[in-house]
C-alpha cells in the first residue's frame, strides 16, 4: 500500500559521513528503513551506524544491491552526486540538498534523458511511506498507515497535512515531497499517476504554492484522468509579485503563477480547495465522508 | 542577485554582446567628463534596481555638455518611482553616461529557465521597447521561442530562427546571431537566471546593440563567480534583508503589523494567508531555515522586532530538521535581551515540542500558546 519507497526498498546514503546524511541514517534506521550502505569518497571500507561506506555509488550498489539512494552532500557537489546515482542504474534518486544552481539541474535532466533512474527533488523533504520506509528529513512520528497519499512542493507543509490527517485518525499511504526548485525530477503529474495506479491510495492531497504552472497542469491531468478524489491547497496567496518567497520556484511574474489563479483552475478541475492550511485535513475528511471513503481511510491509532 | 544596467553591459561585453559605447559617473563632474569623451553628446541614464526608469523621467537625451550636467544634476540624489520600486521610490545615487545611437528599430531578446522543459528558453519579438509580459498576454503570436539543448547550447540556425521571425534586416542578420550566440554564452557562463535586452536596437550605422541590458543572478550559483559578487549594490537592498542574510535568513519586508516567524518557506507563506484570512496583514516572510540554531533565532526574533509597523509576532514551527526546544530558547533568550513589550503568540509541532513548549512555560513571558495555525493566527489577530 504505496509508491515509490516500501519495505523492500534498500538504500544508500551519498554524503553519509557528513553531519545531516549521518543524522538522518540513523533517523532512517529507527524507523526501519533498509539502510545498507553509504558514500562518501576517501571514506570507503569504513562503517557508520553499522552500514559499510564505499568510495563510489557503482561499487555500493555493487556490493550492497541497493536500488535506491539519499543524496546529503553540499549543493556544489549535489548535481555531480545525482548523475553518479543515474549512472549507477538506481530506480530511485532522492535528493534532500537544498541550493543548487538552477542550470546545473538543466545539466542533470538533460543527462537523464533515456535513463531509467526516477529523481525526487532536489531541494525537498524525501519520500516516506509511513509504518516500511522513511527516506528524507520529515519526523517520522507524525505519520500513520493509512490510505490518503500527500505530494507537495514544500517540506513543512507537507508535515502540516500529514499531521492533520493523523489527528483526524487518517493514515498516509505514502507522503512525497517533490521539491521547490524549478528545474526538479519529478512533477506533480508524476506522483498523481502513480497514487491512481495505486490499489491502496484512496485519496490524495495536493499541496501547491505560488509561481510556475504545475499546479494547472496538473489539475488538468487529474480532471482528465484520475479516479480518485483530489484536494488542493496553493501557498502564498498573500505573496507579492516579484519577489522570491524562499524556495527558487515560488515567484510569481507578470501577473501568471499567482494563487488565485492557481486555486480558481483547481477547483474548475473538480479538486476541493483548502481555504486555509489550517483547513487541509479537515477539508479531506469532509471530502472522503461525502464519497463514503471515510470508515474504510479511518486508522486506529 | 541583480546588478545595474552599466554592469549588465559591461560584462555582456567581455561575451562579445554589443552595446553603446558609456561609463558610470558617480558625480555631476564625472558625467560632464564621459560626456566630454563622446564628442559633448551623451544619454544620462539613472542606474536603479528597477524598470520603467525611461517613463519615470531617468533617462535623458542631452545634446549638449550643458544639458548632460543640468540632467546629471537633477538625476544625482533624486527619487525615482517607477511602477517596479513602489511608491517610496529609489534614490539615484549612479549615472550611466552613454554615446547616442541613431536607432531605426527596437527588437527584443530575452533569455530564462523554462521549468516545463527544464531548460533555457530565449524568446524574442519584434516589439521592443514593450513590457514582455504585455505582450504576452495581449499578442501571444508575437514572441518566438527556441529552447536550448544544454549540451551544445543555442545552435547558429536556432538563432537565425529568431532573427528572420522578428524580422531584423537580413543584412544584419549575422550579427544578431553572434549577439544571441554571445548572450547565450553568457547566461550560462555566469549563471544568470534571467537576461533580457529590452530594446535591442538596430542602428542607422548598421549596428545590432544592447540599448538596455538586465542580468539576474542564481543566487545559489554565486560562489562560483566572485566577480559577479563584487557588482552587489547593498544600497539598492532593503537594509533588514541584508541583516537577514548575514544569518542565512530568507526574509522580505512587507507592509502589514503582524511580523512572522516559521520554518519553511511553504509553511511560512501559508502562515501569511492564514494571518490574512482572519483580517491580519504580516509585517514579512521570514523562513529561518531547517536546523538554525539558537543564535539564528534570536536574530530572526530581533529582526521582526527592529520594525516598527510590528505591533505583534505569531511563531509558527513544525519541527522537521527543526528541533522545538532550540527555537524556544531563542525566542526567550532574544525577548529577555530586548525586552519584549508586545503580543506573542506561538505555535510549536514537530520535533522535541513538549520541551519547546515547557521551555517558554517557565520564561516568565508573557507568550500565548497556540494548538493550530488557524488558533495562533486568531489570537494573534485579535491581539494587535
Amino acid at each position: 500500500m504505496s509508491i515509490l519507497v516500501g519495505k523492500e526498498t534498500r538504500v544508500i546514503t551519498q554524503g553519509i559521513t557528513g553531519k545531516q546524511g549521518l543524522f538522518h541514517t540513523k533517523q532512517a534506521i529507527e524507523y526501519g528503513t533498509k539502510v545498507v550502505g553509504g558514500t562518501t569518497p576517501g571514506k570507503g571500507g569504513t562503517t557508520v551506524e553499522g552500514v559499510p561506506v564505499f568510495n563510489t555509488v557503482r561499487e555500493a550498489v555493487e556490493k550492497t544491491g541497493a536500488n535506491a539512494s539519499v543524496i546529503y552532500v553540499p549543493p556544489a557537489f549535489a548535481a555531480d552526486a545525482i548523475m553518479e546515482a543515474v549512472d549507477a542504474e538506481l530506480d530511485l534518486v532522492i535528493c534532500i540538498t537544498e541550493g543548487i544552481p538552477v542550470l546545473d539541474m538543466v545539466k542533470v535532466k538533460r543527462f537523464m534523458e533515456g535513463r531509467h533512474t526516477r529523481l525526487i527533488g532536489p531541494n525537498c523533504p524525501g519520500v516516506i511511506t509511513p509504518g516500511a520506509c522513511k527516506i528524507g528529513i520529515m519526523p517520522g512520528y507524525i505519520h500513520v498507515p493509512g490510505k490518503v497519499g500527500v505530494v507537495s512542493r514544500s517540506g513543512t507543509l507537507t508535515y502540516e497535512a500529514v499531521y492533520q490527517l493523523t489527528v483526524r485518525g487518517i493514515g498516509q499511504s505514502t507522503a512525497v515531497g517533490i521539491g521547490g526548485d524549478p528545474v526538479k525530477g519529478t512533477e506533480f503529474i508524476d506522483v498523481l499517476k502513480m497514487f491512481n495506479d495505486d490499489p491502496d491510495t484512496e485519496a490524495v492531497i495536493m499541496i501547491g504554492e505560488i509561481g510556475g504552472t504545475a499546479e494547472e497542469q496538473a489539475a488538468e491531468w487529474i480532471r482528465d484522468h484520475m479516479t480518485k478524489p483530489v484536494v488542493g491547497f496553493i501557498a502564498g496567496a498573500t505573496a507579492p509579485p516579484g519577489r522570491r518567497m524562499g524556495h527558487a520556484g515560488a515567484i510569481i511574474s507578470g501577473g501568471s503563477g499567482t494563487a488565485a489563479s492557481k486555486i480558481k483552475k483547481l477547483e474548475e478541475c473538480g479538486i476541493r480547495v483548502a481555504p486555509t492550511p489550517s483547513d487541509m485535513g479537515a477539508t479531506m475528511e469532509q471530502y472522503l465522508k461525502d464519497r463514503g471513503l471515510l470508515e474504510s481511510c479511518r486508522t486506529a491509532r | 542577485m541583480n546588478i545595474h544596467e552599466y554592469q549588465a553591459k559591461s560584462v555582456l561585453a567581455q561575451y562579445g554582446v554589443a552595446v553603446p559605447q558609456g561609463h558610470v559617473a558617480f558625480t555631476v563632474e564625472e558625467a560632464v567628463e564621459h560626456a566630454k569623451q563622446l564628442g559633448g553628446k551623451a544619454v544620462v541614464k539613472a542606474q536603479i534596481h528597477a524598470g520603467g526608469r525611461g517613463k519615470a523621467g531617468g533617462v535623458k537625451v542631452s545634446k549638449s555638455l550643458a544639458e548632460v550636467e543640468a540632467n546629471a544634476r537633477e538625476l544625482l540624489g533624486k527619487t525615482l518611482v517607477t511602477h517596479q520600486t513602489g511608491p517610496q521610490g529609489k534614490v539615484v545615487k549612479r549615472l550611466l553616461i552613454e554615446q547616442l545611437s541613431n536607432i531605426q528599430k527596437e527588437y527584443y531578446i530575452g533569455l530564462v529557465v523554462d521549468r516545463a522543459s527544464g531548460r533555457v528558453v530565449m524568446m524574442a519579438s519584434a516589439e521592443g521597447g514593450m513590457e514582455i509580459e504585455e505582450v504576452a498576454a495581449k499578442t501571444p503570436e508575437k514572441i518566438f521561442k527556441e529552447t536550448i539543448d544544454p549540451a551544445v547550447g543555442l545552435l547558429p540556425y536556432q538563432a537565425r530562427n529568431l532573427a528572420f521571425a522578428i524580422q531584423i534586416p537580413d543584412a544584419l542578420v549575422n550579427k544578431a546571431v553572434k549577439f544571441m550566440t554571445g548572450l547565450y554564452a553568457c547566461f550560462v557562463d555566469k549563471d544568470c537566471s534571467v537576461a533580457e535586452i529590452n530594446p535591442l536596437v538596430v542602428t542607422a550605422e548598421g549596428d545590432v546593440m544592447a540599448l538596455d541590458a538586465k542580468l539576474n543572478f542564481d543566487d545559489n550559483a554565486l560562489y562560483r563567480h566572485p566577480d559577479i559578487l563584487e557588482l552587489r549594490d547593498l544600497d539598492e537592498e532593503d537594509p533588514k534583508e541584508i541583516e537577514a542574510s548575514k544569518f542565512g535568513l530568507n526574509y522580505i519586508a512587507l507592509d502589514g503589523n503582524i511580523g512572522c516567524m516559521v520554518n519553511g518557506a511553504g509553511l511560512a507563506m501559508a502562515t501569511m494567508d492564514t494571518i490574512k484570512y482572519y483580517g491580519g496583514e504580516p509585517a514579512n516572510f521570514l523562513d529561518i531555515g531547517g536546523g538554525a540554531n539558537e543564535e539564528k533565532v534570536t536574530a530572526a526574533f530581533k529582526l521582526i522586532l527592529s520594525d516598527p509597523n510590528v505591533k505583534g509576532i505569531l511563531v509558527n514551527i513544525f519541527g522537521g530538521i527543526q528541533q522545538c526546544d532550540v527555537v524556544a530558547n531563542g525566542v526567550v533568550a532574544a525577548a529577555r535581551q530586548i525586552g519584549l513589550d508586545k503580543p506573542l503568540v506561538v505555535r510549536l509541532e514537530g520535533t522535541n515540542v513538549e520541551k519547546g513548549k515547557e521551555i517558554l512555560n517557565q520564561s516568565g513571558l508573557n507568550i500565548v500558546a497556540a494548538d493550530s495555525l488557524a488558533d495562533a493566527a486568531q489570537r494573534i489577530v485579535a491581539l494587535v
